[in-house]
């Protein structure tokens, strides 16, 4: 499958990623030379064959459901880039 | 030469007091301060004071004869560990100015058992690349040289190069890593050090910087095998924080090194002998397989019949994961921040500055193969491969103990090689990556130089949990090898 730049534009919108119209080609084109790469998946059988999540060495355990962590706010709203006090700030979202 | 020493040299010096922890200390800042300009394998070195005050730690609790199994020696930490009120960057702008509030469990771990850390080794940024190039500190430089060419600056491998070079150079006796697709193994290989790869689940991933989670396994990076085993000890056990870590009993690793390895059944994967393998690995190889037959082993052929699937299943699984884990860097928690008028834009703005270009390519196609319209056909599929890949080390396990092959397919390469072309540079895991697709766990072994003076390793591969038996056989690998070269820049070298 080949990449055209409106593909490449959509997910770099899905990614959040804010990609310059003239960084859009470079990109698509490196993207395209994997991808070409990545096709030759397309020769391998897989009729029948379960996929593989994770590496399946443990199962997975389940905790008491009780709180384990908690009450370090300021030392997490220290790490915010930009806060005011104990919440963390964004740009207007409610018009 | 106090940083020259193997751990376990320099832990039988400290507990005969031939020495102090703060004069190893000593000598290991000493060696940064010098050479590290040159090399830049750390991001950040710790305050002296700070560094010295853990080796008089140390040094007290030898006197009270309370010492831990890595106590007073001094490691470096790959800048994708979290450490507690310690600069963290993954080599990345995004998080320049990270100070985590908390310790990952395995430096947690390292610091319980007694260790004294130097400071944060540089990585391809977000631990994705083979060559250190990528990281936005600048690269590391490998401190071995081709012969005759003292001008030519070459990589340390990736993404752990940073570790690997200060492990080679005297910057320190030992370091970590983490290896999602071969980044312990590669650089280790290219600096001529030992690096291991546990099994997936050994080694807990909390507090590590995610970059593909069912893929990144952290471990040791050292100048013997019997070192690997050791701080392997150190750093591995349960931990209720991370749901995939492995509650299995954690062996005295070390203690499988120097065991017999007479009898046991070493497979050769026929799909390694790649075409265009260089005859400098492929007779490394060859001399690996004999030396394994004079130590009393059994050689069997085997076929991995997916092994060529390995890097293209990899290079879908792991951008689809590292998709959705770098999500986390919104401009809004943590990290960078670059503001606009709308939070849309503040995400756009904020990840197009703090992600370098082959960070953002990942994302971008983890993101793609994960879309609407495209997912069954690369990621269910690449998935579905991964189990056949697994399978196949699988059923070579039914008849063989290990598999031994090459690392890597070349010596370490110049700085700007292989930049062009991705997929040209993700070559250089080929051989690396099918291990971590199944999980299971793989030591580099440094065996010799080829022509042009540079180190090669070998890799051993085993069963799910049973290190043991590579580290058995590595260590056969390692007295055999006799590996006791030291790069031209080095610590000891012309001070």
């Amino acid at each position: 499958m080949s990449l055209d730049l409106a593909t490449t534009r959509r997910i770099a919108k899905l990614a959040r990623i804010g990609l310059e119209e003239n960084e859009l080609e470079a990109t698509r084109q490196k993207l395209n030379g994997i991808l070409g790469w990545i096709d030759q998946l397309a020769e391998v059988d897989v009729t029948g064959v379960p996929p593989m999540v994770g590496t399946e060495t443990e199962t997975l355990r389940q905790r008491e459901d009780k709180v384990t962590d908690g009450n370090c706010r300021d030392a997490l709203l220290a790490c915010a880039p930009e806060t005011s006090g104990p919440f963390y700030t964004v740009p207007k979202v409610v018009e | 030469m106090l940083t020259g020493l193997t751990l376990t040299q320099a832990r039988a010096g400290l507990a005969a007091r031939k020495f102090s922890a703060r004069e190893l200390a000593q000598a290991h800042l000493d060696a940064i301060t010098r050479l590290n300009p040159g090399l830049n394998a750390y991001i950040t070195v710790l305050p002296e004071a700070d560094v010295l005050a853990s080796a008089d730690a140390a040094d007290a609790r030898y006197a009270a004869g309370t010492a831990g199994i890595m106590d007073g020696l001094p490691i470096g930490v790959k800048d994708l560990f979290c450490t507690k009120g310690v600069r963290t960057t993954a080599a990345s702008k995004m998080l320049a100015d990270f100070v985590p509030p908390y310790e990952s469990t395995v430096t947690a771990n390292l610091l319980g058992a007694g260790a004294v850390f130097l400071g944060k080794t540089n990585l391809d940024e977000f631990a994705m690349g083979s060559a250190n190039m990528s990281s936005a500190f600048g690269p590391t430089t490998n401190p071995w040289k081709r012969k005759g060419d003292d001008t030519t600056a070459l990589v340390p491998g990736g993404s752990s190069g940073g570790s690997s070079a200060a492990v080679a150079a005297g910057l320190a006796l030992a370091a970590t890593g983490t290896d999602t697709g071969g980044s312990i193994r590669q650089p280790a290989a290219y600096c001529g050090i030992v690096g291991l790869k546990p099994t997936y689940g050994r080694c807990s991933r909390w507090g590590t910087i995610a970059f593909a989670s069912s893929l990144d396994q952290a471990g040791p990076m050292t100048r013997s095998v019997a070192d690997a085993g050791l701080m392997l000890e150190a750093m591995a056990g349960f931990d209720a924080k991370d749901s995939t870590s492995s509650n299995r009993a954690v062996p005295a690793f070390h203690k499988a090194v120097g065991k017999s390895v007479k009898g046991l059944r070493v497979g050769i994967p026929a799909e390694y002998r790649a075409p265009g393998l260089p005859a400098d690995v492929l007779a490394m190889w060859e001399q690996g397989i004999a030396w394994l037959k004079a130590a009393g082993c059994e050689v069997v052929d085997v076929s991995l019949p997916h092994t060529r699937y390995g890097l293209t299943t990899y290079y879908i699984i792991a951008p689809a994961e590292c998709s959705s884990n770098l999500a986390r860097y919104d401009g809004i928690r943590f990290g960078m921040r670059k503001d606009a008028p709308s939070l849309d834009g503040v995400y756009e703005a904020t990840r197009a500055a703090g992600f370098g270009q082959e960070v953002r390519n990942r994302i971008l196609m983890g993101t793609y193969v994960l879309s609407a319209g495209y997912y069954d056909a690369y990621y269910l599929k690449a998935q579905k491969v991964r189990t056949l890949i697994k399978r196949d080390f699988e059923q070579a396990f039914e008849t063989v103990d290990v598999l031994l092959t090459p690392t890597a397919p070349s010596a370490a390469f110049a700085q700007g090689e292989n930049m062009d072309d991705p997929v040209q540079m993700y070559l250089n895991d080929i051989f690396t990556v099918p291990a971590s697709m199944a999980g299971v766990p793989a030591l580099s072994v440094p065996v010799g130089l080829n022509e042009a003076g540079l180190p090669l390793g070998l890799q051993v591969i085993g069963r799910h949990f049973d290190e043991e038996t590579v580290l058995s056989i590595g260590g056969a690998l390692e007295a055999a090898a006799g590996f006791t070269h030291i790069p031209s820049v080095h610590a000891g070298a012309g001070a």
